[in-house]
C-alpha cells in the first residue's frame, strides 16, 4: 500500500496503457494528469477525494474500487473502460437522474452540467428506472444566489468548498438513506440568512445546477456551451466548475 | 445517572438549565455530540431546532452540522413524537410471530396511524429494525429505553389501556421487561466460570509481547463477521505510531437475527471488559470505549455497575492489579439506531460525534482510528474469547474448531424451531446438527449471518459453519416449508433501504430501487424484466458501493432468486409481457388531491 518507494518513473497500466504517477497520487489524479478520461462527478482536483458518486469505479488488479480514493502504485493493472464498468457507470448515472428532478431542457446549467455531459458520454438514452419525483422546494431567499435542490447529486463539493476554502461552513448533509439531502447553516435553514457571497468558491463549485447566480440566465446560448463544443472526455474539459 | 423512564414532555419549552447541566457534565466536548443529543432527547422527548442551535453554540459547531447528525440516527427526532414512543421490532422473525397484526391492533385501540403522532401528543407507533430479541419476540421498544417481549393480543390490549391512563412505563408490569438468556448450548465461552482479574493476571505475567504471540498462535478471527485475524489487528495497532492508542468494543449488534452479544453483555460482561483490558495491555491503550447499540440502552446501568465494581477491584483505573504504568479505563457510548455503525470506521465516526458514514479506507482504524489515533475495534465475542486465550493459551484455543476457523462460535437461533436461543459450538459444526439441536422440523432454509449473510437451502444443510465454508456473524434464522422465501427477501430489502447511510449512489438509490421492485412484485405487478433489473442492481451494488452494507444488501435477493425462483415467478404478472407502469397507482396523487378513495376513483386491476 505504501508509495514511499515509488520513483517519478513508476507507472501502472490503465486499460493496458502505461500511466506514470507521482508519490501520493491516486489512480484518478495520475490518469487525469496523463490526459486519460476516467468518468467522475464528486471528485475535483482542488479538493480531497470524497468517493461518494462511485462513477469512477475501476478494477485494480481485479478488485473494484473508486479511482479517486485508491492510491496509485507501481505495477497495478487498472481496468476502467470495460463493458462491465461502463454499464455500471451508466446505471449509476441513471440512479442519480431518477432520485432527483432533472429537467435538462429548462435548466440553466444545461450544456455546462457535468452530470448531463457524463451521461451523454456514457451513452445514457433514458432513465431506465422509475423516477422518485422528490419534493425539494427551491430556496430563493438569497439576493444573489438561487438554490435548486432538485438537481443535487450529494457530491458535497459545496460543503467542502465552503468549509475548506471560504471558511464559512454554509452547507452540510442531513438525513439518511434516500432522504439524504443538502442543508444550509442558518437558524431558518435559508441561504438568505447566511453571509454567502457570489465570490465564494462554494458559489461556483456546483457541477450540476443547484447553486446558480440570480439574474444571469442563458448568457451563453445553448449549443455554444462548454460540453456542446467539446465532450467531457476530452483532456482539460472535465471540470465544469 | 438518573434515567428518564416516565413519558417525557413533548410540548412546551425545553429546560435551558437542564441542558446546561448536561453540556457541562459532557465537558462541552463536540466529540460527545451523539451522547449529548441522546441525553437531551431523553429529557425532552425530541430535539427542537432551537435546542439543536443551543447545543451547536455550546460545542462550537454549526447548527447545520448538529442538524446533520440529529437527522442521521433513526432514534433521534427533529419533530415532536408521542409521549409514549412505541417501536415494534420488525425483523422477519417478528413478522413470523405476527408483529404486523399486533401493531395494527395497538394503532386501532389507541386511534393513531402508524408513523403519526396522536392529536393529543400521547402516543406514536412505528416499526424499527430488529431489536435483538428474536428468541422471545415479538418485541417492542418504548421511549428508546424499555423493551417488552413476548407480545400477544392480551398484552397489546393492556399496553393500550396503560397508555390511555398515562401510567409511566416503569410502573408497567415488571415481568414484561424480563429478558431471558435462553442459553441452550454452552461451550468454553458460555460454560466456563471465570474469576474476574484472572486473565489480566495471566496476561501481565506473560507480558505484552508474549500475550500478543499467544493471540497470534490462537489464530482467533474477528467474530463480527469479517474474520480478520485478531492477533494481527492488535499487532498492527501496537506498531502504529500515535500519541494515544484506543481499544474499542463493537457492541452495535445490528445485524437482524443476532442477539448473542446481548447475552454476553447481560451475563458475561466481566470477560468482555477483561478482554478489552488485555487488548489495552498489548496495544498500549489507556482508554477503551464500548459502542452499545441504542436498542440495548436498558443494559447501560448494569454495564456501568460492572465497570464500577471492576474499578474497585483494581481491574480498571490506575495501576491495574498493582502494575505501575498499566492504566486503563472504559467508557460506554450508546448508539442511536444506525445499523451502518456496526462497520468499524462508521462506528468511530459516531464515537467522534458525527454522522455514521464509513470512512475512505485505507488508512485503516489500526493506524488512523478514533481521533486519528491507532485504534483496535473488535466484537464483544472476540474480547470474550481473548480473555479465555489469556488464561489458557493460544495453542489450547487453536485446538478447538478447524485449523482455519479456530475456537467456538456463538449462534443466535430463532425462527421456526422448538428451542430458540443461544447455542455455542466449535467451528466446523454442520447446519444439520444445529437444526437437530434446536428442534427445527421440515426446514426449508436457514439464513446464516443475517440478511448480509447467506441463505442456505435444504440440500446444503450438510455444510459446516466455518470461515472456509459458511461464515457467520452469529445469526441463525430458521424457516420451515410454510414460509414464503420471497417475503423473507422483501423484509430484508426494506431493512437495507431503511438502514442505508445515504453516502454513496449505488447503496442510497439502489436499496430504494430494490425495495420498490420487491413491493411491485408483491403487489402482483412484476414481470420477468423486474427480476432482471434486480439481478443488474445486485451486480452493481456488489461492485461499486463504498462499504460492505451496500455490497451485501442484495445477498438475500440473489440467494433466494437462485434457490427459490418459483417464489418469485408465481408473482409475475406475466413471464413475458412487461407492464410499463401501474395505472391505478399513477392515479393516487389525483385521488389524494380530490379526497377520494371510492371504487369509481380506482381503475380495475387484474388482481
Amino acid at each position: 500500500m505504501s508509495t514511499s518507494t515509488a520513483t517519478p518513473d513508476a507507472s501502472f497500466t490503465l486499460d493496458g496503457e502505461d500511466v506514470p504517477f507521482r508519490p501520493g497520487e491516486t489512480i484518478l489524479q495520475a490518469a487525469q494528469r496523463a490526459g486519460h478520461y476516467v468518468p467522475h462527478l464528486c471528485w475535483h482536483p482542488e479538493f480531497h477525494p470524497h468517493g461518494s458518486c462511485r462513477v469512477c469505479t475501476v478494477k485494480v488488479n481485479g478488485r473494484a474500487g473508486a479511482a479517486c480514493t485508491v492510491q496509485a502504485a507501481a505495477g497495478l493493472a487498472v481496468e476502467s473502460s470495460t463493458d462491465e464498468l461502463n454499464a455500471h457507470r451508466k446505471t449509476l448515472l441513471q440512479m442519480l437522474f431518477v432520485e432527483g428532478n432533472h429537467f435538462c431542457p429548462s435548466c440553466e446549467k444545461s450544456g455546462n452540467c457535468l452530470l448531463q455531459a457524463t451521461a451523454y458520454e456514457a451513452g445514457m438514452e433514458g432513465p431506465h428506472f422509475e423516477e422518485f419525483y422528490p419534493d425539494r422546494p427551491v430556496d430563493a431567499s438569497h439576493p444573489d444566489i438561487l438554490l435548486d435542490f432538485d438537481r443535487c447529486i450529494l457530491c458535497e463539493l459545496c460543503v467542502r468548498a465552503s468549509a475548506d476554502v471560504d471558511g464559512r461552513n454554509i452547507f452540510a448533509i442531513a438525513g439518511h438513506g434516500i432522504d439524504t439531502h443538502l442543508v444550509v447553516n442558518s437558524p431558518s435553514g435559508k441561504l438568505g440568512d447566511t453571509d454567502m457571497t457570489l465570490a465564494d468558491r462554494a458559489a461556483s463549485i456546483c457541477p450540476v445546477g443547484v447553486i446558480l447566480p440570480k439574474r444571469r440566465g442563458f448568457a451563453v446560448p445553448i449549443g455554444e456551451r462548454r460540453y456542446d463544443v467539446k465532450t467531457v472526455a476530452e483532456p482539460g474539459n472535465q471540470e465544469a466548475s | 445517572m438518573s434515567t428518564v423512564s416516565s413519558p417525557a414532555s413533548t410540548a412546551g419549552p425545553w429546560q435551558a438549565e437542564a441542558l446546561d447541566a448536561l453540556l457541562a457534565r459532557r465537558g462541552r466536548d463536540p466529540h460527545a455530540l451523539v451522547q449529548i443529543l441522546r441525553e437531551a432527547q431523553a429529557m425532552h422527548g425530541w430535539l427542537p431546532r432551537d435546542m439543536q442551535a443551543a447545543i451547536a453554540d455550546a460545542l462550537g459547531l454549526t447548527l447545520a452540522h448538529v442538524e446533520g447528525v440529529a437527522s442521521f440516527y433513526r432514534f433521534f427526532h427533529d419533530r415532536p413524537v408521542g409521549r409514549y414512543r412505541v417501536l415494534f421490532s420488525d425483523n422477519i422473525t417478528d413478522r413470523m410471530l405476527g408483529n404486523e397484526a399486533l401493531l395494527l391492533d395497538l394503532c386501532r385501540r389507541l386511534g393513531v396511524q402508524r408513523g403519526e403522532v396522536r392529536a393529543d401528543d400521547r402516543v406514536s407507533i412505528d416499526f424499527a429494525s430488529c431489536t435483538g430479541l428474536c428468541d422471545q419476540g415479538p418485541a417492542l421498544l418504548v421511549n428508546h429505553h424499555h423493551v417488552v417481549t413476548r407480545l400477544d393480543a392480551a398484552r397489546v390490549a393492556q399496553i393500550a389501556a396503560l397508555i390511555e391512563s398515562r401510567v409511566p412505563v416503569d410502573e408497567w408490569p415488571a415481568d414484561w421487561f424480563a429478558i431471558v438468556d435462553n442459553v441452550q448450548r454452552a461451550d468454553v465461552l458460555l460454560g466456563t466460570p471465570l474469576q474476574p482479574g484472572a486473565a489480566i493476571a495471566a496476561a501481565l505475567e506473560r507480558g505484552a509481547d508474549s500475550m500478543l504471540d499467544e493471540m497470534k498462535q490462537s489464530n482467533l478471527r474477528g467474530r463480527g463477521g469479517a474474520g480478520f485475524a485478531t492477533g494481527q489487528k492488535w499487532s498492527l495497532c501496537r506498531a502504529a505510531p500515535g500519541a494515544e492508542h484506543y481499544v474499542v468494543c463493537n457492541a452495535d449488534e445490528g445485524e437482524p437475527g443476532t442477539f448473542k452479544d446481548r447475552v454476553l453483555l447481560a451475563s458475561h460482561a466481566d470477560p468482555v471488559f477483561e478482554g478489552m483490558t488485555v487488548a489495552a495491555l498489548v496495544v498500549g491503550a489507556r482508554r477503551g470505549l464500548v459502542y452499545l447499540r441504542g436498542e440495548y440502552r436498558y443494559l447501560l446501568e448494569h454495564l456501568e455497575a460492572v465497570l464500577q465494581r471492576r474499578r474497585e477491584q483494581h481491574l480498571l483505573g490506575a495501576s491495574i492489579q498493582g502494575r505501575a504504568g498499566f492504566d486503563f479505563d472504559i467508557e460506554i457510548h450508546v448508539g442511536a439506531g444506525a445499523y451502518v455503525c456496526g462497520e468499524e470506521s462508521s462506528l468511530i465516526e459516531s464515537l467522534e460525534g458525527k454522522r455514521g458514514t464509513p470512512r475512505i479506507r485505507p488508512p485503516f482504524p489500526v493506524e488512523h482510528g478514533y481521533l486519528g489515533q491507532p485504534t483496535t475495534v473488535n466484537n464483544v465475542e472476540t474480547y470474550c474469547a481473548a480473555t479465555h486465550i489469556a488464561l489458557n493459551g493460544g495453542v489450547w484455543w487453536a485446538g478447538i474448531g478447524t485449523p482455519r476457523s479456530t475456537g467456538t462460535k456463538i449462534h443466535s437461533v430463532s425462527g421456526d424451531c422448538e428451542r430458540p436461543g443461544i447455542y455455542e459450538y466449535p467451528f466446523g459444526t454442520s447446519i444439520t446438527r444445529i437444526l437437530e439441536d434446536c428442534g427445527a422440523r421440515d426446514t426449508q432454509a436457514v439464513q446464516v449471518g443475517g440478511p448480509s449473510g447467506v441463505c442456505i437451502s435444504a440440500f446444503e444443510f450438510g455444510r459446516r459453519i466455518a470461515f472456509e465454508d459458511v461464515p457467520t456473524a452469529g445469526a441463525f434464522m430458521v424457516f420451515d416449508r410454510s414460509r414464503d422465501m420471497f417475503e423473507v427477501a422483501r423484509n430484508f430489502a426494506h431493512f437495507f433501504a431503511h438502514e442505508s447511510c445515504g453516502f454513496c449512489t449505488p447503496c442510497r438509490v439502489g436499496t430504494a430501487l430494490v425495495a420498490k421492485r420487491m413491493d411491485k412484485l408483491a403487489a402482483g405487478h412484476g414481470s420477468r424484466h423486474d427480476v432482471e433489473v434486480l439481478f443488474e442492481l445486485d451486480k452493481l451494488m456488489h461492485t461499486a458501493t463504498h462499504c460492505g452494507l451496500g455490497g451485501a444488501a442484495c445477498n438475500p435477493l440473489r440467494d433466494t432468486i437462485a434457490k427459490f425462483r418459483p417464489a418469485y415467478e408465481q408473482r409475475l404478472k406475466s413471464l413475458h409481457f412487461e407492464p410499463a407502469f401501474d395505472l391505478d397507482a399513477e392515479l393516487s396523487i389525483a385521488r389524494a388531491m380530490t379526497h377520494r378513495d371510492d371504487p369509481a376513483s380506482h381503475l380495475e386491476t387484474e388482481r
